[in-house]
């Protein structure tokens, strides 16, 4: 623990922390472009070449607009609400290994802001809080459109937690680890979680769609009923930080995504390609992040494909139907194992 | 009892409604969703229909029938003598003028000796049938593939004579709309509106 170790961590989560910011920037221009090409239309291109200026505009005009509070609403809570949320957002970026290490002079130094051993636990732990950034919001407008939506924010994401940890558990039995770290390192090239938890991926990624608010479970935004939800009475940024939110969380579950089941910065052949220990690190979060885009313009794809679902109809996906398939993934996923240790 | 039966089908389309159970494909969506997923992707690569519109328009045809030009002849006069024919045969009532007596020394602007002092359209009102320029015995006004810009107060669209008539160094092409064909349709005796 010595001076040069703290600011190096120190200037790894500035960058992390910069890099989920100007990821999720771009991933609003990314979102119009994808839904206008979707639509057969072009999106915005008019703000610098193809539109790469549209995020500054957009965040300009934010800032540029109007501070607004109800009368009745709750000061403090009211601000708390998409500060917390935003907070939350970014957490979870601490425990994700964005890349192996580098070695300079003999010193190595990982590209991961803290290898906590309870790393998936920490994980969980986060995205349990980040449903009071919404509960808070919405219940601080004192606005009926606002508490319902964030109503069906908060139970949405107790349902969907569920069998979230659930289809991670089984990972966490396979690598006999909770470490993010170590569960990438056991995903050495094209050893993937997904070719073993197929069952599993498929319940995380729905789940990851219903914490994340996206469609098609974006129920607790439902522009054509609850005129926005959670976030109705709120205007200028902290408007801007509730969208900006969804969007980091969008890019963490990315790469929650792509580090637990798609093998985070392994990619195939990566021994025999010959390269020094350095080199294959910056190819694997080379990799790694264009993982994550990969799964970032998934989450896109689903929207503009997905109708959104009826209440009744995601309360029964996740209870009836996403719940029982994880607890059967875990005793299949047991009996696996067992049988394996005993030939 | 057999009426009975037939009532509800009396247009021979009534259908039978299917209250079938979904089948385990169909519970579980995916198949429908990927199916989704294809639709989708498919339009993501396909040409777009966006016109880049200050930069690109979309292309019109050459006898479209857009902004009005009051026409002069050859020696640079101008055709209408302000019978007020086209204002008679505009359905929509957008064309007022006013008729003036032409002086000794306007030998030179005005063709006839009677001439439209003030002739304004009403851009708003015009549905641009191009009947005016139907009925016009003068050849003078005519109908352009310009279409009418838009503008801020209704009062500027009202166009006068400072916009409709064609300045004499910049002639306006009406090739298009004006074939030997139209013009000898409109000079046949045998047809009845030419009578």
């Amino acid at each position: 623990m010595d001076g040069n170790y703290i600011l190096y961590k120190l200037i790894l989560a500035s960058v992390i922390l910069l890099i989920s910011l100007v990821v999720a920037m771009y991933s609003t221009l990314l979102e119009r472009k994808v839904a206008g090409f979707m639509q057969d239309r072009l999106g915005p291109n008019r703000a610098g070449i193809g539109g790469i200026f549209q995020p500054l505009a957009d965040g300009l005009k934010l800032f540029f607009k109007e501070e607004f509070m109800p009368g009745t609403a709750d000061k403090f809570l009211y601000i708390l609400g998409p500060s917390l949320t935003m907070m939350i957002a970014l957490l979870t970026s601490a425990v994700i290994p964005w890349g192996n290490s580098f070695i300079i002079n003999g010193t190595e130094y990982t590209l991961q802001v803290a290898d906590i051993n309870v790393g998936v636990l920490y994980v969980f732990a986060i995205l349990s809080i980040g449903v009071y950034g919404i509960m808070i919001g919405g219940w601080a407008s004192n606005n009926k459109y606002a508490l319902i939506g964030a109503v069906r924010a908060a139970s949405q994401m107790i349902s969907y937690e569920l069998a979230m940890s659930m289809s991670i558990i089984t990972i966490v039995m396979m690598s006999g680890t909770l470490s993010l770290k170590d569960i990438v390192d056991q995903q050495h090239g094209m050893n993937w979680n997904v070719w073993y938890q197929p069952l599993g991926f498929l319940i995380f990624i729905v789940c990851a769609f219903a914490e994340c608010n996206r469609s098609p479970f974006d129920l607790p935004e439902c522009e054509t009923e609850l005129i926005g939800g959670y976030h109705t009475e709120y205007s200028s940024m902290k408007l801007g930080f509730y969208l900006f939110a969804e969007y980091i969380n969008m890019f963490i579950s990315s790469a929650m995504i792509a580090t637990l089941f798609f093998g985070g910065y392994n990619f195939p052949f990566m021994d025999s390609l010959n390269l020094s220990h350095n080199a294959l690190t910056i190819i694997g979060s080379l990799v790694f992040f264009a993982k994550i885009a990969f799964f970032v313009f998934f989450f896109m794809w689903v929207r503009w494909t997905l109708p959104r679902f009826r209440y009744d109809q995601l309360m029964r996906l996740g209870w009836k139907s996403l719940l029982p398939l994880a607890i059967i993934n875990i005793l299949i996923t047991g009996f696996v194992i067992m049988i394996k240790n005993h030939l | 009892m057999s009426a009975n039966q037939n009532i509800g089908s009396l247009s021979g389309r009534s259908k039978i409604v299917s209250n079938k159970k979904m089948t385990f494909a169909e519970r579980i969506y995916l198949p429908a969703i990927f199916g989704g997923f294809r639709i989708t992707i498919s339009h993501f690569f396909k040409k777009k229909a966006t016109i880049q519109y200050p930069e690109e328009t979309r292309p019109i045809a050459e006898i479209y029938r857009g902004k009005h030009v009051l026409k002069r002849d050859d020696e640079g006069r101008e055709r209408c003598t302000a019978c007020g024919l086209c204002a008679l045969a505009c359905p929509a009532e957008a064309i007022t003028m006013i008729a003036a007596e032409r002086k000794e020394d306007e030998m030179n602007l005005y063709r006839e000796e009677k001439y439209a002092s003030v002739y304004e359209i009403d851009m708003l009102r015009c549905i641009f049938c191009g009947l005016c320029e139907e009925a016009c015995p003068k050849e003078a006004i005519f109908l352009t593939n310009v279409t009418v810009p838009s503008d801020l107060h209704r009062s500027d669209f009202i166009y006068g004579k400072d916009v409709l008539v064609e300045p004499v160094d910049k002639r306006v092409d009406i090739s298009h709309r004006q074939t030997p064909e139209v013009l000898a349709f409109k000079k046949d005796k045998n047809q009845s509106h030419n009578v």
